[in-house]
C-alpha cells in the first residue's frame, strides 16, 4: 500500500527580552542556578505575574510576518498540571484567543517549488524550570532560572508531507524569527525547539491517521531523522495489523529512534480556565500599524528583489536570503565589488560557502570578510586577475594574508593585458610548436585550447585569457 | 447530583491530594451535597451571555522589558525544605 | 487608651501625653491578657513592634508623621511580612518565614503604622467561622462559647476586644463584613483593585481584596487610605487616585437614596435581625435620607456561582504548595507522587480539601462549560444586577449576615449550611464592589451588622455615610464585657 505522511509542527521559540514575561529577572542564559529566579518566579506565596510589553510587541511582529490575524483581545489561561520544574502548579499560556491566529508561510522546497502551510496559532506562554537527573544522592535538583521565560508557540496546520517539508518549514520559521529579531534561535540553548505531530495515512484517504507527537526536537537533523523513523516505525505496525496509539514520544538521538515516553497513568486533564491574576490583552489598531513600521524586509521580499535587482536565479535568491546574516554579507559583497550581483552570487553561494561547510561554521564567522570577499570580485571584473588566480588570492585572504589587493601584489598576481606583451608570448609559444601550428591550420581548431594553455603556462596563468584568444586566432589564421 | 468515591479519588489524584480512604465517603457526601446545591444555575438561560471572569472591564497592563530583580537565592532557600549546591531537591524523577 | 479613637491617638501622640511605645506596650499588654482565651493573635511580634514604636516616636519628635505614625494595629496572617511567618492559618505554611513584604505590608510600614503581631484566621481564608484554623478557632469576645465570623475572624475579635485599635483583613466572600458584624465592629472591603493584592496570599484572586477593621467608620477611613492604592506588581490594581477618605466623612445625607433589595430581606433573614436593620434604615431616614425598595433577582444564586468560582481559582492558585521550595514537606517522600500527596494531604485542612477537590472538579474535562462558565455566566447577570440598581439609589443597604454569631461547632458538619451564612455578602465580591458592615444594635447582647453596599470606588461615600450614623448612634463604642 501506498502511504502518506501528514506532519504537523509545534515550535517553541523563545522570545528575545531582557526581562522575564511575567517578572523583572533577567533571562541571561547560563546564570549559576536559581540566582535568576526571584520570588515571582519561584511562586511564592502571594506574588502576581505583570505581562513584559516587549513579549507582546515580539508576538505581534511574528503575526505580522506571517499573514496572520493579530488579535485585538487576546487571554492567558492556567494549564495545571504537577511537576517539578513547574513552580505554581500551572503554566501561564493562551488556550481559547492567543495572541496572534489563522496565517501561513510558503516553503521552498527543492524541486523550485514553494509549499503554503497554515499557521493555526502562535501564543504567548512562560518556559518552565529545568530538571537535573545527575546524581543528588538519588534526588532531581530543580534549577528555575528558565522559568518564566517567555516563549511564543507557533503551532501549524498538518499540511507537510514529507520530513524534508518539514525540516524546510522549520528552516523558514527559523529564518524569520531571526529576521524578525524575536529570538536568537539558538537551538543549543534550547531557544528555539520543536514537537513533531506525525501520522500516515493510505493514499487518497480524506481523515487523518492516528498521531503520534514527538517531544522536544532541537536540531534539524534530528526533526528529519525522527520523522523519518516515526513514519517508518507507524507503517510498520500498520502493515502488520497494528495500531497506532496516540502517545507522546521522546527521540533518542544517540539511537536514532523514537520511543514512548513512560505511559501515564491517568490522562492529561490541564483544567484550563482563564487566569484570573491577568487581564485581556487588548491591542488597538495604533499599536499594530506602530508594530508593521517596525518590520524589516521579510525573507520573501528580499528573494524577490534580490532576483530583479541583481538578476539572481530562484534557486540563488533562495539561499542567499536563507538567513538575514547570508543576505546581508551577500549585499556587501555586492556593494565592495562594485554592483557585480551576479558574480557575488556565485561566489557566496559557491567557494565560500563550501568553505563554510568544510570548517563548519556560520556565515558570520566566515575568515574572509564581506568587504574583502567584494574586493576580490572587483578585481575580476576589471580583468586584474582572473577567476582562476582569484581561486588562488581567496584562498590567500582564508589564510588571513590581507585583503585582495595586497595578495595580488606581494604575489605579482596581476594579470598581463599589455597586448604587446602578450603577441610576444604567444609568437614564443607557436614558434615553438610548428607541429601543432601546421595541424591546427590543417583544420584541427580544438588545438587552440593547447596552445592557450602553453601561453598561460609560461605566464603562471596571469595572462588575459580573452586577449589570448584573439591573438592566437589572429596569428594562426596566418595574418 | 452525585459523586461517587472513585470520583473523589480520581479528583484527589488529580489535585495531589492525599485523602485517607477513610474519608473518602465523607467528602463524596459533601460535595454530592455541594454540587446538588450547585445544580440551581442550570435553571438559568445564559445564552448569548459572556462569562465575566474579571469584576471590572480593564485591559492588561504592560511592563517595561526592564531587569528590576537581583539574585536573591540565599534568603529565598533559607526556607526551602532541602536545597543543594543551589538547587531545590526532589525524589529522583524518572523520565 | 484602649477606647480612644485614632484621631485622639494621634493628638496623644503629638501632644506629647504618651508615646508610641507605651502604646504599644499598653496593647501588647492587652493581647497577652485576654488572647489566651480568645486565640485570636497566632503570632506577637512584641520586639519589632517596640523597635517600630520607637521610631515612630523618633517620627513623630522630628515633625515627620502621618495620622498613622505610632499607631499600633494587627495584621491578618495572609498579608507577607519579610522575616515573619506567614501561615494564612495553615498547617502548611506553618513554617513559612515570608521572604518578602506584601505591599500592604510595605505601605503600613512606611506610614510608621506599628504592627503588634499576625491575627488568626480560616486556614487559606476558606471559612466563615474562623473554625477551619490550624490554630484553633478565635472566640467571640461577646460570647467565647460563639464564633466570631471569618475567614478574618481573628482580627475583627482582636479590635472588638479592644487588643489593637485597629486591624487588616481581606474579605472573599464576606470575610471582613461578616465576622466585623458578629463582633460588633467596622469593616469595610473597597471596590476590587483598590488595594493591592501583591503579598496577600490568594484564595480566589478574582474575589479577594484587603481592607480594614476599626470600632469607628473615621479610624476605618484612615486606615483604608494607607492601604489603598495603585501597585504596579498587581495586574489586577487600578491605576486611580486615592480619595482622601477622611475629609469626605462629613458631608450630610440629605437627599441620599437608599435601595433595600427585596431579596435581603426574606424567610432566611432572622426577625430579630431584621428588626435592628429596620431601625437603623429608619435612623438614616432621620437624617434626610429616603428609602426605595429594589430588586437583585439574581442575587439569590450568589452563592451557588460562588462555590464555583472560588473553589476553581483556589484550586488552581494553592497548586503552588507542594513541599519543593517552602512550606511543609512530608518525611522521607518515597517519590515524587508520595511527596506531593503526602505533603499536600498532611499540609491542608479538611475544608481546603473540599475546596480544592470542588474547583478540581468544577474545571476538569466535561465539567468546565456546565460549571465554571455557567458560573461566570450568572455572574455577569449579578453584576448586571447592581449596575441597574446604581442607577435609582446611592447606596443599598441591608443585613450584613442571617443571623447573629453562632455556637462554635454549630455549622462545621454541614458546609452549605454554613456557606448560607454569607448570603447577603458573595454577591458583592463577585461584582467586585465595595461592602461595609457596621454595628447597628445587639440581639440577646449580641451584635448585629447593617451592610451597606456602594457604587464601584465609591468607598469615600460609604464611610460618610456610615461615619453620619456613628455620629447619631452609639453602638460602635460598645464594647464587649470584660473588655472595656
Amino acid at each position: 500500500m501506498e502511504w502518506e505522511v501528514v506532519i504537523g509542527l509545534e515550535i517553541h521559540a523563545q522570545l528575545a527580552t531582557r526581562s522575564k514575561i511575567f517578572s523583572g529577572a533577567s533571562t541571561a542564559y547560563g546564570a549559576e542556578p536559581n540566582t535568576q529566579a526571584c520570588a515571582v518566579d519561584l511562586g511564592l506565596p502571594g506574588v502576581l505575574p505583570v505581562l513584559n510589553e516587549k513579549v507582546v510587541e515580539l508576538a505581534a511582529r511574528f503575526g505580522l510576518a506571517t499573514h496572520s490575524t493579530v488579535a485585538r483581545r487576546s487571554v492567558f489561561a492556567r494549564k495545571n498540571y504537577f511537576y517539578p520544574d513547574l513552580p505554581k502548579g500551572y503554566q501561564i499560556s493562551q488556550f481559547e484567543l492567543p495572541i496572534v491566529h489563522d496565517g501561513y508561510i510558503d516553503i521552498d522546497l527543492d524541486d523550485d517549488t514553494t509549499r503554503r502551510i497554515g499557521i493555526t496559532r502562535a501564543h504567548l506562554e512562560e518556559d518552565a524550570g529545568k530538571s537535573l537527573h545527575e546524581d543528588f544522592h538519588g534526588a532531581t535538583g530543580i534549577d528555575l532560572n528558565r522559568a518564566g521565560t517567555p516563549l511564543l508557540e507557533i503551532v501549524s496546520e498538518p499540511d507537510m508531507r514529507s520530513a524534508k517539508e518539514a525540516v524546510a518549514y522549520m528552516k523558514k520559521i527559523h529564518a524569520l524569527v531571526r529576521y524578525l529579531e524575536i529570538c536568537d534561535g539558538n537551538m543549543q540553548e534550547g531557544s528555539f525547539r520543536c514537537d513533531a505531530n506525525v501520522s500516515v495515512r493510505p493514499k487518497g484517504q480524506e481523515e487523518f491517521g492516528t498521531r503520534t507527537e514527538i517531544k522536544n526536537i532541537n536540531s534539524f537533523r534530528f526533526v528529519e531523522r525522527a520523522i523519518n523513523y516515526e513514519v517508518e516505525r507507524q507503517i510498520d505496525v500498520l502493515e502488520a495489523g497494528g495500531e497506532i496509539v496516540q502517545e507522546t514520544r521522546l527521540y533518542d538521538a544517540d539511537r536514532d529512534e523514537t520511543r514512548s515516553m513512560r505511559s501515564k497513568e491517568e490522562a492529561n486533564d490541564y483544567r484550563y480556565f482563564p487566569d484570573p491574576d491577568l487581564l485581556p490583552v487588548i491591542l488597538d489598531d495604533d499599536f499594530i500599524e506602530a508594530v508593521r513600521k517596525t518590520l524589516p524586509e521579510l525573507p520573501d521580499a528580499k528573494r524577490e528583489r534580490f532576483m530583479t535587482q541583481y538578476s539572481l536565479s530562484h534557486r540563488d535568491a533562495v539561499i542567499l536570503t536563507g538567513s538575514r546574516e547570508m543576505a546581508s554579507y551577500f549585499e556587501l559583497v555586492v556593494e565592495a565589488s562594485g554592483g557585480e550581483g551576479r558574480l557575488a552570487a556565485n561566489w557566496v553561494t559557491g567557494e565560500l560557502s563550501g568553505l563554510l561547510n568544510r570548517e563548519g561554521i556560520e556565515i558570520d564567522e566566515s575568515p574572509v570578510s564581506a568587504e574583502h570577499l567584494g574586493g576580490l570580485l572587483k578585481r575580476i571584473a576589471d580583468n586584474t586577475i582572473s577567476g582562476k588566480i582569484a581561486k588562488q588570492v581567496f584562498e590567500a585572504m582564508c589564510r588571513g594574508e590581507g585583503d585582495a589587493d595586497t595578495v595580488i601584489e606581494q604575489k605579482g598576481l596581476k594579470q598581463i593585458t599589455d597586448s604587446g606583451a602578450i603577441e610576444k608570448l604567444v609568437r614564443e609559444v607557436l614558434d615553438n610548436n610548428p607541429k601543432q601550428v601546421e595541424q591546427y591550420r590543417g583544420g584541427q581548431e580544438k588545438l587552440l585550447g593547447f596552445f592557450v594553455g602553453q601561453v598561460m603556462k609560461a605566464t603562471q596563468g596571469k595572462a588575459n585569457p580573452g586577449e589570448v584568444n584573439k591573438i592566437l586566432k589572429r596569428l594562426l589564421s596566418g595574418d | 447530583m452525585s459523586l461517587d468515591q472513585d470520583t473523589i479519588r480520581r479528583i484527589a489524584r488529580l489535585a495531589r491530594l492525599g485523602v485517607d480512604e477513610s474519608e473518602n465517603e465523607t467528602y463524596a457526601r459533601s460535595l454530592s451535597d455541594i454540587f446538588a446545591f450547585v445544580e440551581q444555575l442550570n435553571a438559568v438561560d445564559t445564552t448569548g451571555i459572556e462569562p465575566m471572569a474579571h469584576p471590572l472591564d480593564a485591559r492588561q497592563r504592560l511592563r517595561p522589558d526592564e531587569v528590576t530583580e537581583s539574585n536573591q537565592r540565599d534568603k529565598f532557600q533559607k526556607i526551602a525544605p532541602r536545597v543543594e549546591a543551589g538547587l531545590y531537591l526532589v525524589p529522583r524523577v524518572i523520565e | 487608651m484602649h477606647q480612644k479613637s485614632l484621631s485622639e491617638l494621634a493628638a496623644g501622640l503629638r501632644a506629647g501625653e504618651f508615646t508610641s511605645e507605651a502604646l504599644t506596650r499598653h496593647f501588647l499588654d492587652r493581647i497577652e491578657r485576654f488572647d489566651g482565651e480568645l486565640n485570636s493573635v497566632v503570632t506577637v511580634t512584641a520586639d519589632a513592634a517596640l523597635e517600630a514604636a520607637r521610631e515612630a516616636d523618633r517620627r513623630i519628635a522630628a515633625g515627620d508623621a502621618g495620622p498613622l505614625t505610632g499607631i499600633p494595629f494587627l495584621h491578618k496572617d495572609i498579608f507577607c511580612t519579610d522575616g515573619v511567618r506567614t501561615s494564612c492559618g495553615s498547617r502548611m505554611l506553618d513554617n513559612f518565614e515570608a521572604p518578602y513584604d506584601a505591599t500592604v505590608t510595605e505601605k503600613l510600614r512606611q506610614a510608621g503604622a506599628v504592627m503588634l503581631g499576625k491575627t488568626n484566621m480560616d486556614e487559606f481564608a476558606m471559612g466563615s467561622s474562623n473554625e477551619t484554623s490550624f490554630y484553633g478557632p478565635v472566640k467571640n469576645p461577646w460570647d467565647t462559647g460563639r464564633v466570631p465570623g471569618g475567614s478574618s475572624g481573628g482580627s475583627a475579635a482582636a479590635v472588638a476586644a479592644r487588643l489593637a485599635p485597629l486591624a487588616t483583613g481581606t474579605d472573599t466572600g464576606g470575610s471582613i463584613r461578616q465576622p466585623a458584624a458578629l463582633c460588633g465592629i467596622t469593616g469595610i472591603k473597597p471596590t476590587y483593585g483598590r488595594v493591592s493584592r501583591y503579598g496577600m496570599i490568594a484564595f480566589a484572586s478574582s474575589l479577594d481584596q484587603g481592607g480594614p477593621f476599626a470600632t469607628s467608620a473615621a479610624d476605618a477611613a484612615l486606615l483604608l487610605e494607607a492601604m489603598s492604592g495603585f501597585d504596579p506588581r498587581d495586574s489586577t490594581s487600578i491605576d486611580r487616585p486615592v480619595e482622601d477618605y477622611s475629609a469626605a466623612l462629613e458631608q450630610d445625607l440629605d437627599g441620599l437614596v437608599i435601595g433595600l433589595p427585596k431579596e435581603f430581606f426574606d424567610d432566611g433573614l432572622d426577625a430579630r435581625v431584621r428588626a435592628v436593620i429596620d431601625a437603623a434604615i429608619e435612623e438614616y431616614r432621620r437624617l434626610g435620607a429616603t428609602v426605595k425598595e429594589i430588586s437583585l433577582p439574581n442575587s439569590g444564586l450568589s452563592v451557588p456561582v460562588y462555590y464555583v468560582v472560588a473553589p476553581a481559582e483556589c484550586s488552581s492558585n494553592l497548586s503552588r504548595m507542594d513541599g519543593v521550595r517552602f512550606g511543609h514537606r512530608c518525611e522521607d517522600p518515597k517519590d515524587l507522587d508520595d511527596l506531593y500527596t503526602r505533603s499536600r494531604g498532611e499540609g491542608f485542612g479538611a475544608e481546603v480539601k473540599r475546596r480544592i477537590m470542588i474547583g478540581t472538579y468544577a474545571l476538569s474535562a466535561g465539567y468546565y462549560d456546565a460549571y465554571y462558565l455557567k458560573a461566570q455566566q450568572i455572574r455577569r447577570l449579578i453584576r448586571d444586577d447592581f449596575v441597574k440598581a446604581f442607577e435609582e439609589v446611592d447606596v443599598i443597604m441591608g443585613p450584613t449576615s442571617p443571623t447573629t454569631a453562632f455556637r462554635l461547632g454549630e455549622k462545621s458538619d454541614d458546609p452549605v449550611t454554613m456557606y448560607l451564612s454569607d448570603i447577603y455578602t458573595i454577591a458583592v465580591n463577585l461584582a467586585g464592589l465595595p461592602g461595609m458592615s457596621i454595628p447597628a444594635g445587639l440581639v440577646d447582647g449580641l451584635p448585629v451588622g447593617l451592610q451597606l453596599i456602594g457604587d464601584y470606588f465609591a468607598e469615600g461615600r460609604l464611610l460618610n455615610i456610615a461615619h453620619q450614623y456613628q455620629k447619631v448612634t452609639d453602638w460602635h463604642t460598645r464594647c464587649p464585657a470584660g473588655y472595656e
